[in-house]
């Protein structure tokens, strides 16, 4: 992507595949695509999804959060057991039977998501039939779809990239000179109505979002539609939309003032939006984030930085650390690099960045200690013994459930790093 | 197939987790694929532990279905021996790797690791988490120690004169409830007795000390859930006998420590005439009066459930009006305690089938682990939990055992804290609908000046007044009586009032009726 000189920024001078990659593979540790329901259900509000797997699924599903919510969750898990995989019981019979039993108790579930498992899937058990086979029984009634968040398919993220997968199967066809813009991946809603906003005064008519807040709300697409991911993680569900003829807006992802306004900028200049109407309509928030930045700066400038593998929003992350914070990033590990999208962020990335995709865990903690950086961006099973280690860290897992992503808030997501570090600051035990 | 919602225990490759984290110089290399991981946050977030649990998973992917996922398993076993060099392995697999059968034990045994190495075989698809944890400390020490069994027929020679009698305290774990403070007040307890401590397992413990553990004269079984299986065996090939009440309340304390007596041969009765809890005081003081015949549900691991159920009868004078346990293992127990408070006891490890009864009963106080937690507080019931499994804030950082009699000093405080004060409640009684004294209102102690979330009256409220065709109707000013009854027995109320109604064919409940249900019901 090219930079029009009217954008502050460096760009090197460096093709995507200049960047050397350390691979590693060895032991993983990342929560599997399954956790993306924690915020999945509460994004798709007349949404149930229903895990097809273990004991251990159920387990991760709550304690993955680090609470449980309340009330009757919009997920549940669908437990095999032994006599399921010794044949006495036809599983698919089991499952249709927990599905009449599910919809009879939640009479207001109009989309319900058959979610694959490890185990569903080693014993190959259908879900795409068994979704076909439910959407016909329960026909005017439910929607019935499924896709993988298995941990042998999928890492943490990739979950909701599979489940905007499936959905890019249902969506409606657009005429062909039906301009559209969709912007792509989970994002809080008081987002993606800054966003709307925004895109209204910069005169874009007709701006969709997946995934929807119902179900039943799905966007059109076709030929004229641009794809415009907010979000990393999504490359499947963007080849997806591709091959239903949709155009992908290439652009950093809008994490940080600079970021978010490269982001608001490709969609205007793929819509013929003119500078004039862009620099009104961002000057203000640009200008507003910038200043609300700044109070961060001084705690995080010159503060080193790793990021242990986890949520893909590693490299976006380490950018705007980098570029606005003033942050240095030591390795940025991604469980997996996926180069189409996020040939917006890598001419944006330094030239001396370690960036190591997969893991091996140990070998990335001995680095870690050696390195010794001032906050290590990493899961909840890592972060307690890296601080008594005496290391400063952040859960990743907090970088996907808060609303992190746009102009206002920016300093809320340089607040996240500089926490640890003002905590550290004011300790005195 | 079980439809979940919540689950009490995990897998039970969790509960061999629990074993290994609790130990030192341990390390378990489990087959799994990449997301079971997420067990490792289970002990570094909620219990808040500085170390990574000592595992190793291999965490397969699809694309290593195809190849050979053994040998991802004898290389994370040679990787992970040569790293932790631990004394001891243990070697298992999820419940993924268990569909694929690379029999990950057969293989580590076949690799002449220069350390014991511990298969594991853990059905997933039929057992869980505390099985998982008992059978892996049972064959941990089982692997361990056979090799010194003794001939069959064994008898322990006499303890020699002047002494002192040494026991195993066997069954704390990570993520057990309170067992560090628990430890520490039962050594405090043996300690004055003069019985000296051996080997406290698996918390804390390495292999070498495992090796010990015949020494002991005798064995305390303090978490049946994790140690009956070893202490059984322990038994048998090494003749020591097993302690086996749970000290939790006071009388159960009084119980253990006359067991430890006759088991050990000790004098007991100065610690039993000493100074003991302070809870038998606190129960008998006049403030406490209004404790009589509280309605307290009771659910949680079979121990604690079991010892939750006699100190709420026996010690505070409340009224057990619901049993129960997630633990199937010891159901036998569990109804046979419900059953002598005469009431049935719920088995089960469907949190709705709870939810269900706890809404049906109307407690005034709920005692369960975090899952009966939620339900109390969707409900609008004061709670106290009990049992694992437990939320970080139940892991205090303060000195808070459940066992012995500072136990019961610290179940005293727990469970009456959360309700309503003697003269609280009487002023709420008889100034009901009372702007501040209503029965949304939350004790004023705990007040935080929230709103309670959808109270069980407000649902009651929806249904309230609509006739239903063929049952007797409510009259206007009954209907308005029934209001003025507390609302926690206010369900109870309407559903007497109606039964009563109902065998009588009256078509009206006036509030006559209502007061000769009463009179008919009460006791």
């Amino acid at each position: 992507m090219s930079l029009p000189a009217a954008v502050p920024m460096t760009v090197h001078a460096r093709g995507c595949n200049e960047l050397p990659v350390l691979r590693e593979r060895g032991q993983r540790e990342v929560f599997c695509g399954l956790t993306g329901i924690v915020w999945l259900h509460r994004k798709i509000q007349d949404a149930f999804f229903l895990v097809v797997g273990s004991r251990t699924c159920a387990h991760l599903l709550q304690s993955a959060a680090g609470v449980m919510i309340f009330a009757e969750p919009r997920f549940a898990t669908a437990i095999l057991q032994e006599r399921d995989l010794a044949g006495l019981a036809d599983c698919n019979e089991e499952l249709d039977r927990i599905v009449h039993e599910l919809l009879a108790r939640r009479p207001e579930i109009a989309t319900l998501f058959l979610v694959g498992s490890c185990p569903s899937e080693v014993i190959k058990l259908d879900l795409g039939k068994a979704a076909e086979r439910l959407s016909q029984a329960h026909r005017g009634r439910v929607r019935v779809l499924n896709y993988s968040g298995s941990g042998i398919e999928t890492t943490f993220t990739q979950g909701e990239d599979n489940c905007l997968k499936a959905l890019v199967e249902e969506l409606p066809t657009a005429e062909p000179t039906m301009r559209s813009l969709l912007v792509l991946g989970t994002l809080a809603d008081v987002v993606e109505d800054q966003f709307a906003r925004m895109f209204q005064q910069l005169g874009i008519q007709s701006v969709q979002f997946l995934p929807p807040r119902q179900a039943g709300d799905l966007p059109a697409v076709g030929q004229g539609t641009l794809i415009l991911p907010a979000q990393p993680f999504l490359g499947e569900t963007v080849r997806a939309l591709i091959g239903r003829g949709a155009r992908l807006i290439e652009a950093p992802y809008p994490l940080g003032a600079e970021g978010t306004f490269a982001w608001i900028q490709a969609a205007a200049q793929a819509f013929g939006v003119t500078d004039e109407r862009l620099r009104l309509a961002t000057a203000r928030p640009m200008e507003r984030a910038r200043s609300a930045l700044a109070r961060f700066r001084d705690t995080l400038a010159g503060k080193r930085i790793s990021f242990l593998p986890d949520s893909q929003l590693e490299i976006p992350l380490a950018r705007f650390l980098q570029r606005e914070c003033g942050m240095q990033p030591v390795e940025v590990g991604t469980p997996f690099f996926d180069r189409q999208l996020l040939a917006g962020e890598l001419p944006l990335l330094p030239d001396n960045l370690r960036l190591s995709e997969g893991q091996d865990v140990d070998l990335q903690l001995d680095r870690v200690r050696s390195d010794r950086p001032d906050l290590t961006v990493c899961g909840l099973g890592l972060a307690n013994p890296l601080e008594a280690e005496g290391l400063r860290t952040k859960w990743s897992i907090e970088l996907v459930f808060s609303p992190i992503h746009g102009f206002d808030q920016a300093a809320d997501l340089a607040e996240l790093f500089a926490r640890p570090l003002v905590r550290c600051e004011r300790l005195a035990v | 197939m079980q439809l979940t919602l919540w689950t009490y225990e995990g897998p039970p490759h969790v509960g061999a987790m629990r074993i290994a984290t609790s130990m030192r110089d341990v390390h378990y290399v489990l087959h799994a694929p990449q997301g079971d991981t997420y067990a490792d946050l289970l002990f570094t977030m909620i219990e808040r532990r500085d170390r990574r649990p000592p595992v190793t998973y291999t965490t397969f992917q699809a694309r290593d279905l195809g190849g050979s996922t053994a040998d991802l398993v004898t290389t994370t076993l040679r990787d992970a021996y040569e790293r932790f060099r631990p004394q001891a392995m243990l070697v298992g697999e999820s419940c993924t790797a268990e569909l694929i059968q690379d029999q990950p034990g057969a293989l580590a045994l076949g690799m002449d690791l220069p350390v014991p190495v511990i298969p594991l075989e853990l059905p997933s698809y039929s057992k869980k988490e505390n099985w998982g944890a008992s059978e892996t400390f049972y064959h941990l020490v089982r692997g361990l120690l056979a090799g010194a069994a003794p001939e069959p027929g064994y008898q322990r020679p006499v303890r020699p004169q002047g002494q002192p009698p040494l026991a195993n305290i066997l069954g704390p774990s990570a993520l057990g409830f309170r067992c560090r403070d628990d430890v520490q007040e039962i050594k405090r307890l043996l300690s004055s007795l003069g019985v000296d401590v051996n080997v406290v397992a698996p918390e804390s413990a390495s292999p070498a000390d495992l090796l010990r553990l015949p020494v002991a004269d005798f064995n305390i079984c303090l978490y049946p859930e994790i140690a009956r299986t070893t202490c059984a065996w322990l038994a048998r090939t090494f003749a020591q006998p097993t302690v086996t009440t749970v000290p939790i309340g006071v009388g159960a304390t009084r119980d253990f420590l006359f067991e430890v007596g006759e088991v050990s041969g000790v004098d007991v009765s100065q610690v039993l005439d000493g100074e003991g809890s302070r809870l038998p005081w606190y129960s008998r003081s006049v403030d406490s009066t209004y404790l009589t015949g509280k309605r307290v549900f009771i659910f949680g691991d079979a121990s604690h459930a079991l010892a939750a159920a006699r100190i709420a009868n026996e010690e505070l004078g409340f009224n057990v009006v619901g049993l129960g346990s997630y633990s199937r293992e010891s159901a036998r127990e569990v109804r046979a305690a419900a059953t002598q408070l005469g009431i049935e006891a719920l088995i089960t490890d469907d949190y709705l089938a709870v939810e269900q009864q706890v809404e049906a009963l109307q407690p005034e106080l709920v005692l369960g682990t975090q899952m009966e937690r939620h339900i109390a507080k969707r409900l609008g019931l004061p709670c106290a939990v009990i049992s694992a499994p437990f939320h970080v804030q139940d892991c205090p950082a303060r000195y808070s055992p459940q066992m012995g009699f500072e136990g019961a000093n610290v179940i005293f405080d727990g469970w009456v804290h959360p309700l309503m004060m003697g003269l609280e409640e009487h002023l709420l009684n008889m100034f009901r609908g009372d702007f501040e004294f209503h029965e949304d209102a939350a004790p004023s102690h705990l007040n935080n000046g929230l709103e309670r979330p959808a109270a069980p009256a407000q649902l009651e409220e929806q249904t309230a007044d609509v006739p239903v065709p063929g049952e007797p109707c409510w009259a206007p000013e009954a209907s308005t009586e029934l209001h003025k009854i507390p609302f926690f027995v206010r369900g109870k109320a309407r559903r007497n009032t109606e039964r009563y109604a109902a065998e009588r064919g009256l078509a009206t409940i006036t509030i006559e009726t209502l007061y000769d249900a009463k009179a008919h019901f009460g006791r």
